[in-house]
């Protein structure tokens, strides 16, 4: 098997969730100029929630937009940069003034059944002459059918490139080669996987979509990601190696980005781990990056992470509802003081 | 006196407008609702019938042949239409409550800033947008308690009640509604998120506010004038209520900086009064509230006016 698949590593941007968007420009560079000296073919850079993430909703990050481009653009020389953008949170004027500092590929990402939010930021990237990539996010909340329908909007509108986001890290095996297989079918440009790992799959869930007929796949050094975080990007590059997929990336290069690089810069509690809480997110179906906010919220609620967790799922809340968290915290935490309130009531 | 009204654009928005006149104008009073197509094309236009209201189906055409009739006009068309009509409005000396993006007048939000905009002459104003007639209100609540650093809106709305116009032009409503948070809410710098749920049932339209202000304030004081407030709104917009009340985020509560300030976190719903959309869309139905708002303030300054000096609007 010689089959091409690309590697785009997320560390500067999913990675972002993990550190609380608190990654410095000179910590971008260094890990920047690790993954390009390891010839990684993209590496992404932004807010975790994509430019324009920065907010009291998300949380701020500890430098602009510009100030990471800038820092990291002179690192890359044959790696390819990416930024994110997700109509609603960033706007085209974000798309352009990373387009000025020296993007190469624009991702631009939507709620899975909500595609035609976005065909102003692909026609504006377009125009401006670079890559353009759709990525349909939560694709666990709808069938094969309806992600094609809304895949073939993004193409229409001039993607390059559609992902199967498992935002939630809560799809199995077969989920991944039903979604995947059906855009890889019938869609005139390359389908991309993008895996979380809440339910322990994170590695297989990507080889399931390049057997289903994905070429571009997204991981991060050490897994760094929201949630339990993504694929672990130098443990993809040895398996797919194994597997005999013709691969860039070095392998011991890609293993001391992770290991000498990233690895110092991130304390016990940033770097992610398959902990009950993760699971919980892959079990629920609920956004990765909820994770982090969702445990500061319980405990000053002083509830259960995964009380929470569940509920959100219940909702059905997609990305970008981080503000439902403190919600339903309070309501828990109201229907439990009403109900230590009758049990006091009644004990007397 | 009342003021003659039309309704120009007979869709969603302009039909659930049609009914909210009818149901509860006080002076204001609907004369004709205008379209483009023959009225059994038009379920607007069939609702105006069926009501006993006027129609007109030559668009700007009807406005112009039947322009005395009528004092004030509602745009519910679009932004590129509200920009050919507002010079027509103008000539023919119609003030202009405009529901689309066009935002050709101020800003306008009825509890906030209606009667300072009519009192400083204006005849041509904007809706902003649906989440911005439910947030900049709060953020004016904090602001004259406390000033306002930085204000920042989230709107999630039912994928069901977001039609194309805001679909395909989503960023206008992420920057109309900041630009919105600072010229009327009066926050130094404003940011807005939009979010679309397609759940099922679907969700009420929920908006979350937060403010940036200085440790010091008092937030007793900022509930206080946020109840205030949303009274106010609730006596044009029924469907709102406040389902967080201002709560307070300290540096321990958050992962970046805060300096010298707090938030204070307000959470709002609101549901729709199903006229003619679901409860649900209560983010269409907060624009037709503030439109008729608006209009009924317009209303009362030409009664004051007339009473006070007798001038009259010919």
């Amino acid at each position: 098997m010689t089959d091409e698949v690309r590697m785009v590593d997320m560390t500067l941007r999913d990675g972002m969730h993990a550190v609380d968007h608190q990654f410095t420009p000179e910590e971008m560079a260094d890990v920047a100029a690790a993954l390009d000296a390891a010839n990684m073919d993209v590496v992404e850079v932004s807010h975790g929630d994509g430019m324009g993430g920065s907010s009291i909703n998300y949380g701020f990050a500890a430098a602009d937009t510009e100030e990471y481009l800038d820092a990291v653009v002179p690192e890359l020389n044959d790696t390819e940069l990416s930024v994110l953008l997700l109509p609603g949170i960033g706007t085209v004027e974000e798309i352009d003034m990373a387009i000025d500092r020296g993007a190469d590929i624009c991702r631009v990402a939507t709620h899975v059944t909500e595609a035609d939010i976005s065909e102003d930021h692909f026609t504006y990237v377009k125009d401006r002459g670079l890559e353009a990539n759709g990525l349909l996010m939560l694709s666990h909340m709808a069938e094969p059918e309806r992600i094609l329908h809304e895949a073939e909007l993004m193409q229409e509108y001039g993607a390059d490139a559609v992902y199967v986001m498992d935002s939630a890290g809560a799809l199995l095996p077969s989920d991944v080669r039903d979604r995947v297989g059906l855009l890889a079918d019938e869609l005139d440009i390359e389908v991309g996987y993008h895996a979380h790992n809440n339910l322990g799959l994170g590695i297989g869930n990507t080889l399931a979509a390049l057997d289903a007929g994905a070429t571009t796949v997204d991981g991060c050094l050490r897994g760094l990601g929201a949630g339990s975080g993504n694929a672990q990007i130098e443990v993809l590059v040895g398996v797919l190696d194994k597997a005999g997929y013709d691969i860039n990336p070095d392998f011991f290069g890609v293993m001391d980005a992770a290991e000498d690089v990233l690895v110092p810069m991130i304390s016990d509690d940033e770097m992610p781990e398959l902990d009950n809480d993760s699971l919980m997110l892959g079990y629920a179906g609920v956004y990765s990056s909820f994770l982090r906010h969702t445990r500061r919220v319980g405990e000053k609620y002083d509830i259960d992470p995964r009380e929470i967790l569940v509920e959100l799922g219940e909702m059905e809340v997609v990305g970008g509802q981080e503000d439902l968290i403190t919600d339903v915290a309070a309501r828990l935490a109201e229907d439990r003081d009403a109900g230590t309130a009758a049990e006091a009531a009644s004990d007397d | 006196m009342s003021l003659d009204a039309a309704i120009v654009g007979p869709g969603n928005i302009g039909t659930d407008l049609m009914y909210k006149i009818l149901d509860r104008g006080e002076n204001i009073d609907l004369q004709r609702m205008v379209g483009i197509f023959p009225v059994e094309e038009s379920d607007g236009l069939q609702a105006a019938v069926d009501e006993g209201v006027d129609v007109g189906t030559e668009g700007i055409d009807s406005i112009k042949a039947h322009a005395d009739e009528f004092d004030l006009v509602f745009e519910a068309t679009s932004a590129g239409i509200h920009e050919q009509h507002a010079p027509v409005y103008e000539d023919l000396g119609l003030f202009a409550v405009d529901l689309t993006p066009a935002a050709i007048g101020p800003y306008t939000v009825p509890v906030v800033n209606a009667d300072d905009v009519v009192a400083e002459g204006h005849e041509n104003v904007n809706m902003v947008t649906c989440g911005g007639q439910a947030t900049i209100p709060i953020v004016h609540a904090v602001d004259r308690v406390s000033s306002v650093e930085y204000a920042e809106m989230t709107s999630h709305i039912a994928s069901k009640s977001a039609g194309p116009g805001t679909r395909q032009n989503i960023d206008k409503f992420t920057q109309t509604t900041a630009a919105g948070l600072e010229e009327v809410g009066g926050a130094e710098d404003g940011k807005a998120i939009i979010t679309l749920n397609p759940a099922e049932p679907p969700i009420m339209m929920r908006n979350t506010v937060y403010t940036m202000v200085d440790e010091s304030t008092d937030v007793d004081e900022v509930r206080d004038s946020v109840d205030e407030v949303a009274s106010d709104v609730q006596s044009d917009v029924p469907g709102y209520e406040i389902t967080l009340e201002p709560e307070v985020k300290a540096q321990d509560d958050v992962a970046f900086d805060l300096g010298d300030s707090i938030i204070l976190t307000t959470m709002i719903e609101v549901e729709g009064e199903g006229q003619h959309l679901p409860p649900y869309a209560g983010n269409l139905d907060i624009m037709t509230s503030a439109a008729l708002g608006t209009a009924e303030r317009v209303a009362e300054q030409s009664i004051e006016a007339d009473v006070a000096g007798g001038v009259s609007d010919d």
